[in-house]
């Protein structure tokens, strides 16, 4: 199966000479669709900027990143613009809402950016907080709605229009435990229908909501659980 | 473990056979504690020996003179006379279980925890790679927390309908806690320990003015 993000042997490296940082070294990944994948790093193992180079809003000092079979490199900054409302959904851990739109303002502004018109882009928000359960708040505001809601929106405005690769960077930091998983199960819910996933997270017990968890460490993958499990498996029934 | 109190307070809700109280306890708990049937029978004899149960004549078995066909398996090895016959908590039982959920369950005596005692004795040996010991053990935990989430989203611990199945469900958040806690242990570990691989370093380097050797 075609990956909906490949990072290929992609380095970041900010500063030069003594100061020189490598936030990540020569880095392969990939998330396909129906895959959740969980990144988990102390701060500074270069997770957020696997996150960042991933959604097109950095570039690597080495390596390429594509995004459904287009290398980032390719396009010009309008391009990757475009690339970013279409196919790319981001969810922060601060859902980072505009405070003056509603619920659904919130959630068509990329689809009006990307041109579409205001009825048809409302219509799309509307469905898209339909499935994640709030569609009767869709004319409320950030600060009407609490902090699980809130987080809902931002899910809704990732996923609006059917875009593909979902990136969530600690999408349940700032919410209780049972919101929080919530918020998982909705992640969890939009992969499972076919998107791509991927997840900074800290917190190994959502993590585990993850097919794939990818252990970084100094910008380099040190471990990786449930990549070759089918195989392992195989070769352990195999071998008896 | 107090498989012993757990039985007993099963039994509060009435007679059963031994049978039934493992699948009982299992309805709770999930297989996460495996109870074979001997040692359900086993525990039992020895509650009966200490007067907290007592063993119901059953109907059946007093009219006609014969066993009542009951939840023994094909085949165990088990005489009838025990896998047919139910049980019932007496007034010494009881008093018992309310004595068990009054008193916390005691932490002054640590569990074996082998992982710990694990790293104990490797950071202290020469030529143990510490690092990699951890790694894997943090896989190894992940992938299991993983499993543990799985079952926590599908199936009966996902959509609780009776208390048998929140209490499932609550046993799984058990689990899952106990994981991630070590996980969060291990990371801990790690760090530290690369603490204070650096400080021996810096500590070498002072001395020795060399920028190797000093740290494993």
């Amino acid at each position: 199966m075609n990956a909906v993000l490949h990072l290929a042997a992609v380095s970041r490296v900010h500063g030069a000479g003594a100061t020189e940082v490598h936030a990540l070294r020569s880095v392969t990944f990939r998330a396909h669709p129906g895959e959740l994948v969980a990144v988990m790093g102390p701060s500074g193992s270069g997770k957020s900027t696997l996150l960042t180079l991933a959604g097109g809003l950095d570039a690597p000092t080495a390596g390429s990143v594509w995004i459904e079979g287009t290398d980032l490199a390719s396009l010009d900054n309008a391009g990757r613009a475009r690339m970013r409302r279409t196919s790319v959904g981001y969810v922060f851990q601060d859902f980072n809402l505009i405070p003056a739109l509603t619920a659904a303002e919130n959630v068509a502004l990329p689809r009006e950016l990307d041109g579409e018109k205001g009825k048809i882009a409302r219509r799309l928000a509307l469905t898209a907080l339909e499935e994640v359960g709030i569609v009767d708040l869709a004319d409320r505001f950030p600060d009407e709605m609490s902090g699980g809601q809130q987080q809902r929106v931002a899910i809704a405005r990732a996923i609006v229009g059917e875009r593909r690769l979902i990136l969530a960077d600690e999408p349940t930091g700032a919410l209780d435990t049972d919101t929080g998983e919530e918020i998982l199960r909705l992640l969890r819910a939009r992969c499972d229908a076919g998107a791509a996933g991927v997840m900074v997270t800290h917190e190994a017990r959502h993590a585990a909501w993850a097919d794939r968890v990818v252990f970084l460490r100094d910008g380099v993958v040190v471990d990786e659980t449930g990549a070759d499990e089918p195989e392992a498996l195989l070769a352990g029934e195999a071998g008896r | 473990m107090s498989i012993r109190q757990a039985m007993l307070a099963i039994l509060e809700q009435g007679p059963m056979y031994g049978y039934q109280l493992r699948a009982e306890f299992e309805q709770r708990t999930g297989e996460t504690w495996p109870l074979n049937i001997g040692q359900v029978y086993t525990t039992l004899t020895r509650l009966e020996r200490d007067g907290l149960v007592e063993v119901v004549e059953s109907e059946a078995e007093a009219t006609t003179g014969r066993k009542v066909a009951g939840h023994g398996g094909v085949g165990e090895p088990l005489g009838p006379d025990r896998t047919h016959v139910s049980y019932r908590a007496t007034e010494a039982g009881r008093s018992e279980v309310s004595e068990w959920f009054a008193t916390p369950v005691p932490r002054s005596q640590p569990a074996r925890d082998e992982l710990a005692i694990k790293l104990a004795i490797a950071v202290t040996l020469p030529g143990v790679d510490v690092g990699t010991i951890i790694q894997r053990q943090r896989s190894a935990t992940m992938t299991a927390l993983q499993d543990y989430t799985r079952l926590k989203r599908s199936g009966r611990a996902a959509t609780p309908t009776v208390p048998e199945d929140l209490a499932w469900s609550l046993v799984l958040d058990s689990l899952v806690f106990d994981a991630e806690a070590e996980v969060r242990w291990l990371d801990h570990c790690e760090s530290r320990l690369r603490r204070a691989a650096a400080e021996q370093k810096a500590a070498h380097d002072d001395t020795h003015g060399s920028p190797d050797g000093g740290v494993r």
